[in-house]
C-alpha cells in the first residue's frame, strides 16, 4: 500500500550537501566531538567494561519496566512529585497547558528538552496564548530563527559563530554585533536571566528517573535547567517512559559514560538530583513538581524483544557525532525530532516503518554508531529489522505501519534476483551476458543512472572468475 | 596436505576475477590445496540486508550445499565473510536447516585473516618499491572483527610504504544497495574517500572488498584521478610471485 506524504531523506539530504558551509559546520563539530570523546576513553579494556556495565543496567532497567514504573511513581508521589501519565503527545500537551492554565501562566521557561521537541509542546502552548522560551544557549539560538534542533545534544550545532553574531545582532534587542563568543553569550544571558525571574513555570527534561528513591536526575553545562526547575513557582518535568533505573546507584556508571560519550566530558557542569518540591523552611525551590510521563509509542517498542534495545538510548548523541551520513547532512536533512542513527530506528517505529522508509534505507550499514554507543545498541541490526517490517506483514509483529513499505518493483525485483542466484545455470548465463555485454549498457538504465551520477560506469571484467576456473580446470572438486 | 574452499563472491567473480584468481595462487603458494566449487552465486547480503530474508535464504541454502566438507570457507571479501560468519545464523533462526548452516558459518574466514591468523604466512617481497594506502572495510572490521591482519600483510612487504588514510575507519559509501538508493550521500562519502586516499601520495588504494573498491574506483576514475585501485590478493600475489 503506497503511503501518503512520504518524506524523502534523499532529497533533503541531496540539497544539504550543495551547502558547502553547513557542511563544514558539520564535520568541524563533528571532529572535535570525536576526539574529544575519545581522549575520555584512553584505554579501551576500561571503555568497554563501561559499556557492558552501562548495557546491563539499560537491559536490566528495561526487563522490568512495568515494575520499576510503579514503584517510581509511588516514590514521587511520596517525595511530593505529581505524576501524570500520557499515552500520546496530544494529551502530553493538554496535561501541561492544563497545569499552566490552572495556576494562570503565561510564561513558561524552557531547559532543554528531547521530549518536549517531541510533543512539538512550543507550538501547541503558543496556539494557547502561552509563552515557551527556551534558555538552553543552544535552543535559544534555534528559537529565535523558528528552527528545530539539528543535533540532540547541541540543537544549534549547524550554525557557526559567525552566523550566531549576525543573528544575535538582528534579533536581539540593543545587541551590537560581535563575534566575540564571551560577548555573545552575555548577550543570551541577559534576555534569559530576566527571563526565569519572569517566568511563571519552568519546564526540563530528564536523563533519567530513579525508583527506589523517585528521583528526576537532569544533566546539564549552563545552568539553565537548575534556574529553569528552581526559580520559577512550577516545575514541570517530562520524559519518556523508558528512562527509569532501578537505583541510584545505577545512574553513577551511566551518568559517567553519558557526558565522556557525548562531549567529552567527565563530568557536565551541573548535575541536578531533583526529589521534591521546596519543603517545610527551605528558601528556594518551585512550590509545586509535575512530572509527564510520555508513551508515545515507546510500549510498542517495549513489546518486542530485539526492537526494545532501542529504549536503552541514554541520549548521547554520540552515533551521530560519529555517523558519515550525519556529518555530511546534517540533522535537519532527517525532518525527524531525532535525526541521525538513533532517529533511524526511532522514528519509523513511532511514525510508522512504511512512512519512514526513506529513514530506514538512508544507512550504508557501516556500523560506526553501534561501535561507539555506551549502551550497545545494534543499530544496523535494527535497522534491517525495519527494512524487514516495512516489506512483510509478519503475523506476529507488532511494529508501526507493518508491511506499508512494500512495492511492486521491489517485491519483483528480489524475487528475479533469487531466481537468478539459486540456480547455478541462470547465474552461469546471467553473468556470460554481463561480462560480454555489460560494457554496452546504457547509462541512463536503471540503477546505473544513479550510480553514475558520480562515478564511472562500473565495467564487468571479460570473462568471470568461474568461467575461468572451468577453463583452467584444476582446482575443482 | 591442507585443503581450504575458495568462495570467490558475486562482486570478485563479476569484477575482480584477478582479485580471486590471486587469492588462490596466495593460497596454493602457502601450501594449501584449494577447492573451487561450481555452482557459486551469492552469499544473499543484498536481499538479507535490505529485508528480503526468505530470498537471501533460498540462495545461501543453496551456497551452504556447496561445501559438504569440514574444510575452512576462504573468501575474498570481508562484508561477505561477514555475511556468512555473523548474519547466517540470524538468517537461518529458527529454520529447520539452523544447526548445519551454523557449523558453516564457523567455518567461514575472510582471506587475510586466514593468511595471517591460521596460516601464519610469512611473504618475500619481489616489487619495485611502492607506496600504498589503506581503506579498512566497515564490516571486515565491524561485523567480522579483522584485527588489522590485511595491514600485517603489507607490513610484511619490504619494498611497501603504507601510507594511513586520515580516516581509515570512515565508510567509502558504498553500503550495497544504498549507494543507487542515496546516489547523493553515498557520492559525497565516495569523493571524499578519494581524496583522503589521493592526498596520502599513494599510487594504489588497497582493500579487502570489491564492492569498497569498486565504489571509490568509480570516483577516481569519474574525477580522472591517476590513483588506482586495487585488491589486497591481487597486490600481494604480485609482489610475491615467482617470475
Amino acid at each position: 500500500m503506497p503511503v501518503e506524504h512520504e518524506i524523502h531523506f534523499r532529497d533533503s539530504a541531496a540539497k544539504a550537501l550543495l551547502d558547502p558551509q553547513l557542511r563544514a559546520n558539520f564535520r568541524r563539530a563533528m571532529d572535535g566531538l570525536m576526539s574529544k570523546r575519545l581522549a575520555q576513553f584512553p584505554d579501551p579494556r576500561d571503555l568497554q567494561d563501561l559499556r557492558d556495565l552501562s548495557t546491563a543496567i539499560r537491559s536490566r532497567s528495561l526487563l522490568n519496566l512495568p515494575e520499576l514504573l510503579e514503584q517510581f511513581e509511588a516514590n514521587c508521589t511520596r517525595n511530593g512529585i505529581q505524576v501524570h501519565w500520557a499515552e500520546t503527545c496530544m494529551e502530553a500537551n493538554e496535561l501541561i497547558l492544563g497545569l499552566l492554565q490552572s495556576k494562570g501562566a503565561k510564561t513558561l521557561v524552557k531547559g532543554k528538552s528531547m521530549v518536549s521537541e517531541e510533543m512539538h509542546l512550543n507550538d501547541f502552548l503558543e496556539k494557547h496564548g502561552i509563552e515557551a522560551l527556551e534558555s538552553d544557549l543552544g535552543e535559544y539560538i534555534i528559537q529565535l530563527d523558528g528552527e528545530t534542533p539539528s543535533h540532540i545534544i547541541m540543537p544549534a550545532i549547524h550554525k557557526n559563530k559567525d552566523q550566531i553574531a549576525r543573528q544575535f545582532s538582528q534579533k536581539i534587542k540593543d545587541a551590537k554585533y560581535t563575534e566575540d563568543v564571551d560577548e555573545l553569550t552575555a548577550m543570551a544571558r541577559k534576555v534569559l536571566r530576566q527571563k526565569f525571574l519572569d517566568a511563571d513555570a519552568g519546564l526540563s527534561g530528564v536523563n533519567f528517573a530513579v525508583a527506589e528513591t523517585g528521583t528526576l536526575c537532569l544533566v546539564e553545562n549552563e545552568g539553565n535547567g537548575r534556574m529553569s526547575t528552581h526559580v520559577p513557582p512550577l516545575h514541570i518535568a517530562v520524559m519518556g517512559l523508558e528512562k527509569v533505573v532501578a537505583r541510584l546507584e545505577d545512574v553513577a556508571p551511566l551518568y559517567a559514560i553519558l557526558t565522556r560519550s557525548a562531549t567529552g566530558q567527565a563530568v557536565s557542569t551541573y548535575f541536578n538530583l531533583i526529589t521534591g518540591p521546596r519543603g517545610e523552611g527551605e528558601k528556594d525551590g518551585p512550590q509545586e513538581v509535575h512530572l509527564v510521563i510520555l508513551d508515545n509509542g515507546r510500549s510498542r517498542i517495549y513489546a518486542d524483544p530485539q526492537l526494545r534495545a532501542t529504549l536503552r538510548c541514554i541520549r548521547c548523541g554520540a552515533c551521530m557525532n560519529h555517523c558519515p551520513v550525519y556529518t555530511r547532512v546534517g540533522g535537519h536533512a532527517y525532518e525527524a525530532v531525532y535525526p541521525g542513527p538513533l532517529g533511524k530506528i526511532l522514528t519509523p517505529q513511532m511514525e510508522g516503518v512504511g512512512a519512514r522508509h526513506d529513514l530506514i534505507h538512508g544507512s550504508s550499514l557501516c556500523g560506526a554508531c553501534a561501535e561507539v554507543c555506551p549502551v550497545e545498541i545494534p543499530i544496523p541490526e535494527i535497522l534491517v529489522r525495519l527494512r524487514r517490517e516495512a516489506t512483510h506483514e509478519d503475523a506476529g509483529s507488532n511494529v508501526a505501519g507493518k508491511g506499508t513499505g512494500r512495492t511492486f518493483s521491489e517485491d519483483w525485483a528480489w524475487r528475479l534476483w533469487a531466481m537468478v542466484h539459486k540456480r547455478p545455470s541462470v547465474y552461469r548465463l546471467a553473468t556470460w551476458f554481463a561480462t560480454r555485454f555489460g560494457k554496452a549498457l546504457p547509462a541512463g538504465a536503471p540503477l546505473i543512472k544513479d550510480w553514475t551520477r558520480s562515478r564511472s560506469k562500473p565495467v564487468p571484467a571479460p570473462r568471470s572468475l568461474s568461467e575461468r576456473m572451468r577453463a583452467e580446470g584444476g582446482p575443482h572438486v | 596436505m591442507k585443503e581450504v574452499y575458495f568462495y570467490a563472491t558475486c562482486l570478485v567473480d563479476l569484477f575482480f576475477p584477478d582479485a580471486g584468481m590471486a587469492g588462490i595462487q596466495l593460497l596454493r603458494q602457502a601450501g594449501v590445496k584449494v577447492i573451487f566449487p561450481e555452482g557459486q552465486t551469492c552469499c544473499g547480503q543484498p536481499a538479507f540486508n535490505c529485508g528480503y530474508w526468505e530470498e537471501a535464504r533460498a540462495v545461501a541454502r543453496t551456497q551452504v550445499a556447496l561445501f559438504p566438507k569440514d574444510l575452512p570457507v576462504i573468501l575474498p571479501s570481508g562484508s561477505c565473510a561477514g555475511m556468512m560468519k555473523v548474519h547466517y545464523p540470524e538468517l537461518f533462526h529458527g529454520q529447520p536447516d539452523e544447526a548445519q548452516v551454523r557449523a558453516f558459518s564457523a567455518r567461514v574466514y575472510e582471506l587475510s585473516q586466514f593468511l595471517v591468523d591460521v596460516l601464519d604466512v610469512k611473504l618475500r617481497d619481489l616489487g619495485d618499491p611502492v607506496k600504498v594506502t589503506w581503506h579498512s572495510s566497515c564490516h571486515a572490521v565491524r561485523d567480522l572483527g579483522l584485527k588489522g591482519e590485511p595491514q600485517a600483510l603489507i607490513g610484511q612487504l619490504a619494498n611497501v610504504e603504507l601510507a594511513y588514510l586520515a580516516r581509515e575507519y570512515e565508510c567509502c559509501g558504498f553500503g550495497g544497495t544504498f549507494s543507487v538508493r542515496q546516489p547523493e550521500i553515498s557520492g559525497a562519502m565516495s569523493c571524499d574517500k578519494a581524496s583522503d586516499a589521493e592526498s596520502t601520495g599513494a599510487s594504489v588504494l588497497l582493500s579487502t572488498d570489491g564492492g569498497c573498491l569498486l565504489n571509490v574506483n568509480g570516483t577516481l576514475e569519474a574525477k580522472r584521478s591517476p590513483l588506482r585501485v586495487q585488491h589486497i590478493a591481487e597486490f600481494l600475489w604480485e609482489r610475491t610471485r615467482a617470475r
